[in-house]
């Protein structure tokens, strides 16, 4: 599996938007702060935290005895420069090539 | 809320893997030459000894047109041992709020990974300084993809891997 491929596979999955928008809120959190109000065991969080900590999307830092994580916004960013981005000038250009096309034309 | 949380909350973490050397990786940041062709326009200039000086610079022109100073941040080095570790004192002087703020705290740790991969994590502490914080995070753009450190570690990667960075330089 690719980088961009971890990445997505994380996202896809509505748990696992929830514990980022938790760390958005708030980083630097420990396990038992993120599971509070989830309906899934202290098991099930973990699995999905594991699969966001293989995408880079969350890193883990200790903090005396306390294992916090942190949300990594930079593989998002990543796919953001690699996918959206890209997307986005290719519309703006076929509009900006429709005008030019538009306004050479005799009238 | 915990103290632990009080006091935690203030620390940005940020990590990339990028297919460089860990020497690549030092000197793309450390190195003026290196440094002025990603992130942000400007160069960053250090002595790399601790209590070493450190300054980033806009580019003059930038500077004048954005009514801002050509200085755009300092600190002090901590600790240097390269190509693994860099820790740094960091203060933003191109607006007076966020240099009121004081000196934060910056760790550049990269480690090698397998397949000539290196992580490179980068630790803001960011302690009393909820503006500067909000500069380096761009919070409210994240997931859009926001600026700040994620912007300008994403440029280092896309600079190291294709030899030219995604913003700034044409060509």
């Amino acid at each position: 599996m690719t980088d961009d491929d971890r990445v997505f596979k994380a996202l896809a999955d509505p748990t696992r938007r929830l514990l980022l928008d938790r760390l958005f809120e708030r980083d630097g959190r420990t396990l038992t702060e993120l599971e509070s109000g989830l309906e899934m065991t202290r098991f099930g969080v973990m699995k999905h935290l594991r699969v966001l900590e293989d995408a880079s999307l969350v890193v883990t830092r200790r903090s005396g005895r306390e294992k916090l994580h942190f949300l990594n916004p930079v593989p998002i960013r990543l796919i953001h420069d690699r996918w959206i981005d890209k997307y986005r000038e290719r519309r703006v250009s076929a509009l900006a090539d429709l005008k030019t096309e538009l306004e050479e034309e005799p009238a | 809320m915990s103290t632990t949380a009080d006091t935690t909350v203030t620390t940005q973490v940020y990590r990339v893997y990028i297919k460089a050397t860990p020497q690549a990786i030092w000197d793309a940041i450390t190195d003026p030459a290196w440094n002025q062709r990603f992130g942000y326009p400007g160069i960053s200039e250090y002595d790399l000894r601790p209590g070493g000086v450190f300054r980033a610079a806009a580019p003059p022109e930038m500077a004048q047109a954005m009514g801002m100073p050509e200085e755009v941040a300092d600190g002090q080095v901590v600790e240097a041992d390269p190509p693994r570790r860099l820790v740094q004192t960091w203060r933003f002087l191109f607006d007076p709020e966020l240099a009121a703020e004081g000196f934060t705290r910056l760790t550049w740790d990269i480690e090698e990974d397998d397949c000539g991969v290196t992580r490179l994590t980068v630790t803001h502490e960011l302690e009393d300084a909820p503006k500067t914080a909000a500069a380096v995070a761009s919070v409210a753009r994240i997931y859009e993809g926001g600026g700040g450190w994620a912007l300008t570690l994403s440029d280092l990667k896309t600079l190291l891997e294709t030899g030219s960075p995604m913003t700034g330089e044409q060509g």
